[in-house]
Order: structure tokens, then sequence, then C-alpha cells
């Protein structure tokens, strides 16, 4: 699996502490459950239509390009590049720790597969369009958010 | 099907009316939305009962408060109307789903005249819970433990709790692709605070802005600023359709809807499509042009949707008003979308200046200028205006001096 799981996987300390903030989470519905919950695996699952090899982000019943019923979710790479982003400054709500980047991550398995998160462990004006960057995980109750940072440099294994 | 067949060539607007417009204002939503419907009925020349239709957008919406609080039931037995027909819905092309479904039911003979108003009270919801103007916008993120579901789950968690963080997005990615600047995109604001100068009813005509001003604003979402986002307001604005054959009866002479266009995307649901420099409204651009024998160099004036001011750039060129990637430069230095300019643009102010009357406002100018009743910001010989409304759900107009 990928160097993400192994070294941010859901008992990882986050890299900025949240101050008395908590998240609104999202509900745990059956369609999106895995999304959730896999982080506690360190794993990102994305649900995958098996039929015509297609991912498929947010989850639906049927593949939207085949109309078959053969999705299920599948572990990816977890790796991606910035498609785009944005420094929230503003705080919304007391307590929301800000500034924070608020980002599209489109992953590396499939182009326009884009994942909605936030990009940490790093310096908030060194995102670019373009960065790689990997997953990692941060629980808050039954929930695995799925956060991204930028990705090590290339190494060999 | 022949053109003059297409539903939007049977009807015609015949009547428009518009509240006071407060921050907030001290009438209920109910008496404002009072005020627009039976102003717009008598500009007509009509009586309550002459209207056969009624409908809204998007229908009473209990939480954020004030951003729909009146719907067509209410509304309809405030004013002792018997309709034959009645809708409204949150669903489809947003704001204009209304318009586009007035349209159908005259076209398609269920009605003669349907009366369609937009109600917001979002400057007082937030003065009542002592919030700011952005607080009063957010989407679930204020619920203190409550968890967030459907579309907003996916970007509510990540913090991304007010609608601009989203948009914010879309202005990264295409200031990134096309070299666009905050000098640029702040021609919208500095444009709208100029024609919100001209409109009495508009809540900033008293606050010039520079692009100096807007430079030294604050940041809420990089790239977007303060004075790139709308400002919520109290007000009603009405407008009323009725099938050709009797719009010529009235007391206005009746403006054409040349041609409409209609599209929605996965936004509100989560799902993002292309590089984040182009909405789904390229499709209701389109639709719109596929319609009409009319071209963009036949529009004299524009009334394009800025509840964030890059909408309007995605927008302008969604609309063919402007090519791909071309429009930050268009706008810069506000001349061409001036008064004076080859593409006039938000003539009341838009959302940015005169208030968020939420697609509406930008109808109800797009008539005003047809009509020539626009005041001081009357645009010469004003002909052909096109107007869009929308930032998930897609809707265009091309309207016509009859
Ligand atoms: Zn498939």
């Amino acid at each position: 699996m990928t160097n993400g799981e192994a070294r941010d996987g859901g008992t990882a300390p986050p890299p900025r502490a949240p101050i008395q903030f908590s998240r609104q989470l999202p509900e745990i519905e059956p369609e999106t459950a895995f999304f959730w919950s896999a982080g506690a695996e360190g794993r990102l699952l994305i649900s995958h239509c098996d039929a015509c090899d297609y991912y498929i982000h947010p989850p639906l019943p049927r593949c939207p390009k085949c109309g078959t019923e053969a999705v299920a979710p599948k572990a990816v790479s977890g790796k991606g590049r910035v498609a785009s982003y944005t420094i929230n400054i503003q705080q919304w709500l007391p307590g929301m720790p800000t500034p924070f980047v608020f980002a599209a991550v489109e992953l590396a398995e499939q182009r326009e597969l884009y994942v909605l998160t936030n990009i940490e462990g790093c310096a908030l004006d060194a995102v670019r369009i373009g960065m790689p960057v990997e997953v990692g995980f941060q629980q808050q109750e039954d929930v695995y958010l799925p956060i991204f940072h930028p990705a090590e440099a290339t190494h060999v294994d | 099907m022949s053109i003059d067949r297409y539903p939007e060539k049977q009807v015609r607007i015949t009547g428009i009316g518009q509240s006071e417009v407060g921050r907030p204002s001290r009438r209920t939503a109910l008496a404002l939305t009072m005020d627009a419907c039976l102003e717009a009925i008598a500009e007509a020349g009509l009586k309550p009962s002459d209207i056969d239709g009624i409908t809204t957008y998007p229908g009473p919406i209990a939480d954020p408060k004030g951003f729909s609080p009146v719907g067509a039931t209410e509304t309809m037995i405030a004013l002792g109307l018997e309709p034959t027909w009645v809708g409204a819905s949150a669903e489809g092309h947003a704001h204009m789903g209304a318009i586009f479904s007035a349209i159908q039911a005259i076209a398609s003979g269920l009605c003669r005249h349907v009366l369609i108003f937009r109600t917001v009270a979002q400057a007082s919801a937030a003065a009542r819970s002592n919030q700011s103007a952005g607080q009063a916008n957010l989407m679930g993120g204020n619920k203190g433990s409550a968890r967030v579901g459907g579309g907003m789950a996916w970007s509510v968690p990540f913090n991304a709790i007010s609608p601009i963080t989203v948009n914010a997005l879309y202005a990264q990615a295409y200031f990134d692709k096309y070299g666009a600047t905050s000098a640029q995109l702040g021609a919208i604001a500095v444009n709208g605070r100029k024609m919100a100068a001209l409109n009495p009813k508009a809540v900033f005509r008293d606050k010039p802005l520079t692009i100096e001003d807007y430079l030294a604003s604050r940041l809420i979402s990089t790239p977007l600023r303060l004075y790139d986002c709308d400002i919520p307001v109290d007000g009603s604005t009405a407008i009323l359709l009725s099938h050709k054959d009797v719009a010529g009866d009235l007391a206005q002479p009746p403006i054409e809807i040349e041609s409409m266009g209609m599209s929605l995307g996965g936004l509100g649901v989560g799902r993002h499509v292309g590089d984040f420099t182009s909405f789904p409204s390229d499709k209701a651009g389109e639709m719109l042009w596929s319609r009409t024998d009319l071209t963009p160099a036949d529009v004299d004036v524009a009334q394009i949707y800025d509840g964030f001011s890059i909408l309007t750039l995605l927008w302008l060129e969604s609309m063919k008003l402007c090519g791909r990637g071309e429009a930050a430069a268009f706008v810069e230095g506000g001349t061409r979308i001036g008064l004076d300019g080859e593409l006039p643009l938000n003539t009341s102010g838009g959302q940015l200046s005169a208030g968020r009357l939420h697609g509406y406002g930008h109808t109800y100018e797009a008539c005003l200028q047809l009509w020539g009743r626009a005041g001081d910001r009357q645009v010469t010989d004003a002909k052909v205006c096109a107007v869009s409304n929308g930032g998930f759900g897609y809707g265009a107009l091309l309207l016509k001096r009859g």
C-alpha cells in the first residue's frame, strides 16, 4: 500500500491541533460510510465500477458511464495533485482554526476525479495548483477525514 | 419545431414590481412580497382577480432563516388570488427555474397571467440572530453538534462552510490558467458600486468604492475579498408574465422573451467537472443562442449574476459575451462595462452593491432598461438585454423591447 498509510495512519497526530473546535462531521450514510471510515486502516476508498474501470466520487449506486451496478469501494494510492485551492482567512465560527487551505485534489487514478479536502503539513503560501500531494487521515469521533499533505520527494523502495 | 413555436416566444413580460430594499427593512417579508406583487399587477393594468398563475423560487425554506421566508401559497391567500396553476420548487435551474416554469404554464395554455416573485429577508434574519452578513449564509456549519448530510457533507467537514470557499476554488484556478489578476476581478465590484450610486434603491448607493479600496480590502478566501461578496438584504421582486395574445391589451409595451437557456450542474451535490475555470452554465449559454437569430453582438446591456464577482466572469464567458478566458481582461478598468461602454453591465449595482435580491434584481433591472425607466443609469436606446442567474443551477434570458 501507500507510504502514506504507514506514516499517516489514524493514530498519527494532526499537523495542526484543533483548538476546542470540532469540525462539523458528515452523517454516516449507507452509500458513503466506506469513504469516511476506511481511514481507520489508513486507506482511501473510492467508489469504482469494475465493469468499465471508472472511479465515481461522490459515490452513486450505478456507474454513470456504463449503467451497471458493478460498483464497489476500491483502494486508491492516496496520491494526487492540487487541482485548485483557496486559503480561507475568514473565521466563520468561534474557535475555527484559520487560516486554512481548502482544496480540490485530483486523484492520480483518473482525470477529474476530485476529492474536496484540506491541505496541511506545509506553509499556507506554499500550496500551488499542480502540487503533488498524498493523503493522511484525521480522526474525529467515528469519522476519518482524508486530509492531504505535500507528497514526499520520490524515493526508491 | 420552428423557432416561433418555442414556448418563450408565446410569452411577454407585462409588469414588474419591487418592494423597498432594506438592511434591514421594518416591513415583514409577507408585506414586502405583497408590495412587489401588487405593483407588478397594477403596472400591467390588471387586478388580482386576473392573475391565474403564481410561482416563486424556491418556496418557503426554514433554514437558513430569511433565505426564502414566503411561499406561493401564503402569497396567493394574502393577495386573494384564485389561480389555476401554482408551482414552486427548490429543485431545477435555481433562481430562474420559476420563470421557466411560468413560461411553460402559459405556453401550454394552462393560464394567461403568471405572477412570479422572489422574497428575501436575510438582513433582518441576521440582525435578529446577531450574526454577521457572512454567518447568515453558512451552509449547515452553524448547527453545533449536528452532522451534515447530502451534498454539503463533501465540503463542510473541511470547514468550507461558506459558499465563498467553494467559489474561491474557481477563482484561483481561473486566475492561474488565464493570468487574471485581483485588479481585473475588482473591476466587477467597482463597476457595481458606480452603478449603485445611480440607483436610489441600491443599499450601497452612498458608499463609493475605488479599485484601490478594493485591493486594500480584506481577503475572505483567496483570491476573493470582502467586496467580491454580495450583500444580504430584505426585499421582494415580482415579475408578471402574460400570454402574447393578451399582452398587447395591457398597460405596458410588452417585453419579448427572445430566448431562454438553462442547465444544472453538480456543485450542490459535491460533484465538480472540468478544471475549475468554467461552470456548467456554459450549456445554458449555448441553449440561449441556439434559440434565436440574434447574436452576442446584438446585446445592448447585460445583467449578469454576481452572487460572487467571480461568477460574473464565468457567466460572461458562458453567455459568449466574452471569449473563453477573456472576461477578466474585458472588464479591467471598467470602461467597457460602464454606462457608455460597449457592454454596460449590472446597471442596478447588482447583488454586490444593490443587494442580494437573488437573481430577480437582475431581471427587474433588465425590464427597467428596456422600458427606458432606469433614470440616471439608463443605457441609451437599450433594445436587447441579456440576463443570467445562478451559481449551481443556471438560467439565462435574452429580453427584447417589443
Ligand atoms: Zn461502468
